[in-house]
């Protein structure tokens, strides 16, 4: 079953093509990996599949009210502390308080931040903001997750930790997660690969398929012959 | 779009407001300190260069504190609508306007959430500035602290959302700065915030004509007879008038349909 359908789309900037007739589909309960290096049209797709953009050609199928999404910038408030950001976010989604408030402790706890919960935003480090905006994503319990490169600036220890977390989560919650990163190691062997050159699906499929698409060994190996020929 | 989503996100978008609001004290007190500068200071030296004839809606002569208080009220509510629209500015620099814009909420419903939100933090430090200046020595009937905030509301909404529509054709923080200069300046000065539009119109009948078409002018003149415990029929619907037609433009240019500045995503 999917999540979301996403067909034909293109869009451009001007006379600028960032996508060109992109097609797949994003399963549920599983992690669709979208790989592709810096200047794929990754976020272009993200904006457009979570409303922000206008589709000009082609068509997204996906239940908007269900979307949980982590921006590759950051999108917290500073100035609030991580309980009041999350709270504010629950209330944006039409959830209670006292509901909010037994999700915070819920996500809080696996995400390592219980301790921090009143501490301002601005006082977080670069990988505890990264949990803190996973964290608000989730406490909406979204049907589908965007996450556009969550780990983008983040030690290793932290994003390994953070690469398990979101994949034990998509299967215990019941949740697709569309995710885009171009650090192929954050890929696990049972994840669905989109890989996306010069705005263009190069590769789509379990991650045996794409390696037997592409006769390679590794899904690094993979991903290096699909947008090294896109890039030529 | 259900009672309780669209209850429950209103308020948690005015209380984030006021959180946010008592947590940069700078911003209250600067708030509050400009219009006072303007009365303690502007309005005592002005005082006898400007006298002031007896006009709607005051029934004698009155002193020019008197007068300025609503003008400086309207000045409250301009920089309010400014630093909000700054704030959205910002907001959508930093991503979190984003967040508001994908949560479930219609997006004309989100943006009003923000305006209210902004505005009811405005009419507050509003207020604090009337019971400043009612203790000050300028007298108003005390019901007009009551009267008076349909009015502070309703011309909040207005310049709030041409802030917001301002905000949505801005596409860098960097160009805040010109409108600060050019949309600010120009609505405070051009207005019958500081002098009543008959002296204007003595001076130059064009600038008499610009300052009665400054929907701000309005605004001022819907304040000031509403702490006098008069009704101006012609400055609610024009305020009136100008928050539709504002808060429609502000929803046009916020959906990326319709959107009148076609931002790049980062």
């Amino acid at each position: 079953m999917t999540q979301v359908e996403i067909s034909n789309v293109s869009y451009s900037y001007g006379k600028r093509q960032v996508l060109k007739d992109v097609t797949f589909a994003v399963p549920q309960c599983r992690v669709t990996m979208l790989l592709g290096p810096n200047g794929a049209g990754k976020t272009t797709l993200f904006s457009l599949i979570a409303g922000l953009l206008a589709l000009p050609v082609g068509t997204i199928t996906a239940d908007r009210k269900t979307l949980g999404v982590v921006f590759q910038q950051p999108a917290l408030d500073l100035e609030l502390t991580v309980a009041q950001n999350l709270n504010y976010y629950a209330s944006l989604n039409g959830i209670s308080r006292k509901l909010a408030a037994s999700r915070i402790d819920e996500l809080l706890g696996p995400l390592e931040l219980a301790t921090r919960r009143h501490d301002r935003v601005r006082d977080l480090n670069g990988g505890h903001r990264r949990r803190v905006e996973i964290a608000r994503a989730m406490i909406a319990e979204p049907r589908l997750l965007l996450l556009d490169e969550p780990t983008s600036g983040l030690d290793i220890p932290t994003r390994k930790s953070l690469v398990a977390y979101l994949h034990a989560q998509a299967k215990a919650r019941n949740m697709a997660v569309l995710w885009s990163t171009h650090l192929v190691d954050e890929v696990e062997a049972d994840d669905h690969i989109v890989i996306l050159t010069n705005g263009q699906v190069a590769a789509d499929g379990g991650v045996e398929d794409v390696l037997r698409q592409s006769k390679s060994k590794s899904v690094a190996e993979a991903f290096t012959k699909f947008a090294g020929a896109g890039a030529a | 779009m259900t009672f309780t989503l669209a209850y429950r996100a209103l308020i948690g978008i005015i209380w984030r407001e006021c959180l946010r609001f008592v947590h940069q004290r700078g911003r209250f007190v600067s708030a509050l300190v400009r219009p006072l500068i303007w009365l303690f200071v502007f309005a005592a030296g002005f005082r006898a260069a400007l006298g002031v004839s007896i006009i709607p809606p005051y029934s004698t002569y009155i002193t020019y504190e008197t007068y300025v208080v609503p003008g400086l009220c309207g000045m409250i509510l301009l920089f309010g609508g400014m630093q909000s629209s700054l704030a959205m500015v910002y907001d959508r620099e930093m991503g979190s306007m984003r967040v508001l814009l994908t949560s479930p909420l219609p997006r004309w419903y989100a943006l009003f959430c923000k305006l209210l939100a902004g505005t009811l933090v405005s009419v507050m430090q509003a207020l604090v500035f009337l019971i400043i200046a009612y203790f000050y020595g300028v007298h108003f009937p005390l019901w007009g602290f009551v009267t008076v905030i349909p009015a502070l509301l309703l011309g909040g909404l207005a310049l709030g959302a041409f802030g917001l529509f301002l905000s949505s054709l801005i596409t860098q923080l960097e160009n805040f700065a010109g409108v600060m200069n050019f949309v600010i300046f120009p609505c405070f000065f051009l207005s019958s915030a500081l002098y009543p539009l008959w002296k204007m119109k003595e001076n130059s009948l064009f600038l008499y004509w610009l300052c009665s078409f400054n929907p701000f002018t309005w605004v001022v003149e819907l304040v000031r007879h509403a702490l006098y415990l008069k009704f101006n029929g012609p400055a609610t619907l024009v305020v009136l008038a100008c928050a539709v037609i504002f808060a429609s433009l502000a929803v046009i240019s916020y959906d990326p349909k319709t959107a009148l500045v076609r931002r790049q995503v980062s």
